[in-house]
């Protein structure tokens, strides 16, 4: 009779904490408008509804999982939007900022109950005011009716009447419901049973004993028997806690394993595109079968279809794992909330492009250094409302989260209108730690750039928010992780603005394989600055050291990747091969190769878990033979480049350029 | 020695486990079955630049990237050119994978515990770690592998190091 809700469970913890996220939407939304009108506002109902709604789906679930405390909590929290909803409660910004409170407690507990942790402290405290709330408003009388079982589970007798079945009523539906709840343990009572011949097929001769192993709430079973109390005689007793064992199993299942929710219509498309694979498939087998010269062309078609369907059926599989980025701008409103309000800002949060979609990798692995952003713009970037005033500004500072498709990337960008970066403290700061030196002129683009410095934060006093000692370096690097990249632009006294590229997915990179010896390796393109054939003469190994390419005036550490790897090339004088010049982190250097084989689109696969990480290579990628082709890390290569050659400073560069590089030693 | 040898194939006890058997420089080595994945013929593998020695390279194993240990250098045995006869045991120890260089497959046993015997501790011997015990098959000594500590990342981390 048990049914196995464990593989449920991640949808209905995913659903739930969809839920969560409406309710926390809708909330901060009527604090806001609470804040406006200054107290007293028109209740909006359907804002309302959406959030009890989320409240009884949460509650509802819960219960059919069998996560008793969940939908206890939940029951509270309905109850109390109930008593708004029908007026009986005022709504008012005392009562929001508990049901917040609810709210984030409602997370932990779901939290908790996935991960198999203990369910939040506070959470008895605030399911006791979210009761006293509910009776507060109006004259206190009926208090809470004892919701759940102090057992561990209940002994039900059920004995329908005879006539049970001529109500409509289906007592297996009910043993269904029932054994929904939790674990049932069903014993039928077959003692009423006539002989054969007096049998009437339309009488109910059987009764049940039932266990139901699972410390649900009383109402829970109430509402089951609802229909048919007084068709039958109904005993329920609470088992002892002692008797049985809770039921440990559901909790643990399914820690850190995803799952991703994929629209329909993506999934269409995707059995659209299988299909016709299968046809194109059939077709070209038939082909081949009986193949006669003159159908070479028909055979030419038929390939090129199929490279067709199978770049679409690659577009459609990276679709899937595609989110909007709305997923993580959805946090920020009320971050935005808590942040200002701890720090005495008055701070407006814009979003736009939340629909704009990027690889769930990434998504997942946005959503730090996007905090960091937001925060550090309330924090750093908007001023006190008085000095918002002085400066001629609104009081409420405006921070905007941008997000849109540009050129193969997603842009993201965290603007805001406060008072801009302060150059002159930037580069003291700079001057005081080394990072320039005392005498180097800077740009102020140059400027700015040294926010991304390691070890870089102007913080006038560490408070819990920004000055965590994990600066912009850290977001910087996360991002390039992701192999993306940002940058920033300010104005003094009118805002700062973050922009931040990022690839479309994690999955693919567009490559030039390159050959050393018998092997061959794929660069990312987009380390690539230029490939160049040398004449020896442009390559000199000052003093014996490692050798340096003169390009375009310009001295670049080279490498040669066969000495590197430690390959026979083919190539063994350098105008035999051929120089790609790489850049990465703000520093080019050359790469010496035996030969270009060309551009592709690769496929990138992870070295880890069974391998160890390499210097030098980032990923793998197999080959259209099935062979492995390793892909290099240009951030790596150019960072040996550097060490190895132990170039001071590259010659001919700019004076803060320079500062940079011997500030990264 | 007492031993009683265990005859290919058929389970003695119900505590008795499977190896499969293998053959490296003239002598047997045993690992588990339940941790071998499969087994195939050499082919031509990737280089990992500045890795070990005996660490061969990489394969592409249906998609997923494996690296193949050539346990004749593992265990500091003299390299033989591969022929028809040499395989790759792809092993397969709490989800990480690896491929085996050995140089033939031998037989699939069933060992009992109490067959099993701990090795002598010798100073000195390198590869001791890689012994999990002894036992005896047809009068002839086989090596019980641990395979875990073979494959095990830090291990291999270690041996990265010490070759860099």
């Amino acid at each position: 009779m048990a049914i196995d809700l464990r593989r449920f469970h991640s949808t209905y913890f995913e659903e739930s904490l969809e839920g969560v996220a409406v309710m926390e939407a809708e909330l901060l939304d009527i604090e806001r408008m609470l804040q406006r009108s200054g107290g007293a506002q028109e209740l909006d109902a359907e804002r309302l509804n959406r959030i009890f709604r989320a409240a009884h789906s949460i509650k509802g679930g819960s219960g059919t999982f069998g996560f008793a405390d969940v939908a206890h909590f939940a029951h509270a929290l309905e109850s109390l939007l109930d008593e708004i909803r029908s007026g009986r409660r005022a709504l008012d910004l005392e009562v929001v900022g508990l049901l917040m409170r609810a709210v984030d407690c409602l997370r932990a507990f779901l939290l908790a109950a996935r991960d198999g942790a203990a369910p939040p402290a506070e959470a008895e405290a605030l399911r006791g005011a979210l009761e006293r709330a509910q009776t507060a408003g109006r004259p206190a009388s009926s208090a809470l009716e004892p919701v759940a079982s102090t057992g561990s589970g209940w002994e039900i007798e059920f004995h329908p009447h005879e006539r049970f079945f001529h109500t409509g009523n289906d007592p297996l539906r009910l043993l269904r419901t029932l054994a929904e709840l939790g674990q049932l343990v069903v014993r039928a009572d077959t003692s009423r049973l006539p002989a054969w011949e007096q049998f009437d097929p339309e009488l109910c001769y059987l009764g049940w004993s039932l266990t139901l192993q699972k410390p649900v709430a009383r109402s829970a079973l109430d509402e089951v028997f609802a229909w048919v109390v007084g068709d039958c005689e109904l005993q329920l007793r609470p088992i002892a806690a002692a008797t049985a064992p809770s039921d440990p199993g559901p909790k643990t299942e399914e820690k850190g394993a995803t799952s991703i929710r994929v629209a329909t219509a993506k999934v269409d498309a995707l059995v659209d595109i299988v299909g016709e694979l299968v046809i194109t498939q059939t077709m070209l087998s038939q082909l081949v079968e009986d193949f006669t010269p003159e159908r070479l062309a028909r055979l030419r078609a038929g390939v090129a279809q199929l490279e067709r369907h199978t770049r679409d059926l690659q577009d459609a599989v990276l679709g899937i794992r595609m989110l909007p980025i709305g997923f993580v701008f959805s946090r920020f409103p009320r971050l935005a909330r808590d942040v200002s309000a701890m720090l005495g800002k008055q701070v407006e949060l814009a979003i736009s492009g939340e629909r704009t979609e990027l690889d769930k990798a990434i998504i997942e692995r946005i959503t730090d250094p996007l905090t960091h952003l937001v925060r550090n713009a309330i924090d750093h970037g908007i001023e006190t409302p008085e000095e918002r005033r002085r400066a001629g500004k609104p009081a409420y500072g405006s921070i905007r989260l941008d997000a849109y498709h540009k050129a193969g990337n997603v842009v993201i960008e965290v603007s805001d209108d406060g008072r801009g970066l302060d150059r002159q403290r930037i580069l003291a700061k700079a001057r005081a730690l080394g990072l320039v030196a005392p005498e180097a002129e800077l740009e102020p683009a140059q400027i700015d750039e040294l926010i991304f410095m390691p070890g870089f934060s102007t913080a006038e006093s560490i408070n819990d928010l920004s000055g965590r000692g994990v600066g912009l370096d850290v977001v910087r690097s996360n991002i390039r992780a992701l192999g993306g990249g940002v940058e920033v632009s300010s104005v003094p006294g009118r805002g700062t603005r973050f922009i931040i590229r990022l690839p479309l997915t994690l999955a693919i990179v567009d490559g030039m394989s390159l050959q050393v010896g018998s092997e061959i390796y794929i660069l990312p393109l987009a380390w690539i600055a230029e490939t160049l054939r040398v004449q020896p003469e442009r390559v000199s190994q000052p003093a014996g050291g490692p050798e340096i390419i003169s390009v375009r005036g310009e001295y670049l550490p080279l490498l040669r990747l066969d000495r590197l790897f430690n390959l026979p090339a083919r190539a063994r004088e350098l105008d035999q091969g051929i120089v790609v010049i790489i850049e990465a982190d703000g520093r080019r250097a050359g790469l010496f190769v035996d030969e270009l084989l060309g551009q592709q689109q690769v496929v990138l696969k992870s070295l880890e878990p069974h391998c160890a990480r390499l210097e030098g290579i980032s990923a793998a990628t197999i080959l259209g033979d099935g062979t492995v082709a390793l892909i290099l890390d240009a951030g790596s290569l150019v960072r040996q480049a550097y060490s190895a050659a132990s170039l001071a400073a590259p010659v001919a560069l700019g004076a803060a350029q320079a500062a940079f590089s011997t500030a990264l030693h | 020695m007492h031993d009683t040898v265990s005859v290919t194939g058929t389970p003695r006890s119900g505590d008795s486990e499977q190896y499969l058997t293998f053959r490296l420089d003239g002598l047997d080595y045993g690992i588990p079955i339940m941790q071998v994945q499969e087994i195939r013929g050499w082919t031509k593998v990737t280089p990992l630049p500045n890795s070990p020695r005996y660490i061969k390279g990489v394969l592409n194993l249906r998609g997923t990237i494996v690296p193949i240990i050539d346990l004749r250098l593992r265990f500091n045995l003299d390299e033989v050119p591969y022929d028809a006869l040499t395989v790759i045991v792809v092993v397969n120890v709490g989800g990480r994978l690896a491929g085996l260089v050995v140089d033939a497959v031998s037989d699939v046993i069933a060992l009992a515990p109490e067959d099993r015997r701990t090795p002598p501790e010798f100073e000195g011997q390198a590869n001791r770690q890689f012994v999990q015990g002894l036992t005896q098959v047809d009068d002839k000594l086989l090596v019980l592998i641990d395979v875990d500590k073979l494959i095990n990342q830090e291990t291999l981390a270690e041996a990265a190091e010490a070759a860099a």
